[in-house]
């Protein structure tokens, strides 16, 4: 399961690299950027699993008492959980700079805006 | 096709470097010690039963701080690199939008205060329930993305917008430092009684630091929206 999930990660990191840089359109390599950055948090996460666990909340099924051999590691979870908020903040970022590029040059091509290359 | 050929092999190398991490990953039988920490001593400590929330508000909390933070600044600029081109392009929108239609705009009506609702049910219940401030932020936001889905042309007071979040963002660094004073720490919970494990009012102040960034995260989130929005034009 954890191993099906990590390659499916991995996978899915590969498919959003290939994306964001075969892509001439803005807008598509930040799809392809979002891509790549599920992948990462999907690796993160599986990292965590453990078989035959379940998650981190202590209830009657899973008494404080025993929570040490019966819950998945939380850490990896805490960290994607804010690694998704800051995710969305990033494509966000990255729309509006996709915005403006579009207004100076009236084209969402990549290879149109020269002014960095070199 | 030589750039083709470079892309192709750059990913193959990274695609080995993954194949190589995998094949050598073994999954761990037992908690690592810190996570054994966090399990053996969360629900005695600090009264919460979600450990992931805990972690976030308690444990790791000022991690949590500089997040919020890293999501201000988001909005911030995100606002500021939209707010720039608006001037020039102060015209009235020409072509006429259609009309959102019967299902949407009564969806919107109807499933609003509702999803509003959850968004707080979420981030008030972060300590009992797979939730917490950062969802509940989100839900929250989505329904202010559900109301610009039903009248794109629709403003929102940013003044409004921005006090939510400062206030918010105020109160979640002034409960942070009383615990310097009345407890153990930056950002200690056990300011206020831990209460009965289990229970909505528990967990010391978990509750009330995941509403104020439940807020915040909504507010933040809900001014990238309208910030979004308000570049339509044509």
């Amino acid at each position: 399961m954890a191993l099906i999930a990590m390659t499916t990660g991995f996978i899915l990191i590969l498919i959003g690299l290939f994306g964001a840089l075969s892509h001439r359109n803005i807008l598509r390599m930040i799809v392809a950027f979002t891509v790549a950055n599920t992948g990462v948090n999907l690796v993160l996460v599986s990292v965590g699993y453990m078989r035959g666990r379940t998650a981190p909340i202590l209830n009657d099924a899973v008494p404080a008492a025993e929570a040490a051999s019966r819950i998945i590691d939380p850490v990896p979870q805490a960290l994607v959980l804010t690694a998704i908020v800051i995710g969305v903040g990033v494509t966000a970022l990255m729309l509006a700079y996709a915005y403006r590029l579009y207004q100076s040059k009236l084209s969402l091509d990549i290879s149109r805006h020269t002014e960095l290359k070199w | 096709m030589i750039k083709r050929l470079t892309l192709i092999l750059l990913l193959a190398g990274i695609g080995s470097i993954f194949a190589g991490l995998m094949l050598d990953y073994t999954a761990d039988e037992a908690l690592n010690r810190t996570a054994r920490y966090y399990a053996d001593h969360t629900a005695e400590d600090l009264g919460a039963a979600n450990l992931v929330t805990a972690i976030i508000v308690t444990y790791r909390g000022l991690d949590t701080l500089g997040e919020v933070t890293v999501l201000f600044l988001t909005a911030a600029i995100v606002g500021l690199v939209l707010a720039k081109g608006k001037r020039k392009h102060r015209k009235r929108l020409k072509r006429t939008l259609p009309p959102p239609g019967e299902l949407l705009l009564t969806g919107t009506r109807l499933l609003l205060p509702l999803i509003l609702l959850f968004g707080a049910y979420v981030f008030t219940h972060g300590h009992l329930t797979p939730g917490g401030g950062f969802q509940g932020g989100a839900i929250i936001a989505s329904a202010i993305l559900m109301l610009l889905l039903s009248n794109p042309l629709k403003r929102f007071s940013h003044r409004l917008i921005s006090v939510v979040e400062s206030t918010s963002g105020v109160a979640f660094v002034v409960i942070g430092a009383f615990g310097i004073v009345l407890a153990g720490g930056f950002l200690d919970n056990r300011i206020m009684p831990i209460g009965t494990f289990g229970e909505l009012f528990s967990a010391g102040a978990i509750p009330l630091i995941y509403t104020f960034v439940g807020l915040k995260v909504g507010a933040e989130f809900s001014s990238m929206l309208v910030s979004l929005s308000e570049t339509e034009q044509l």
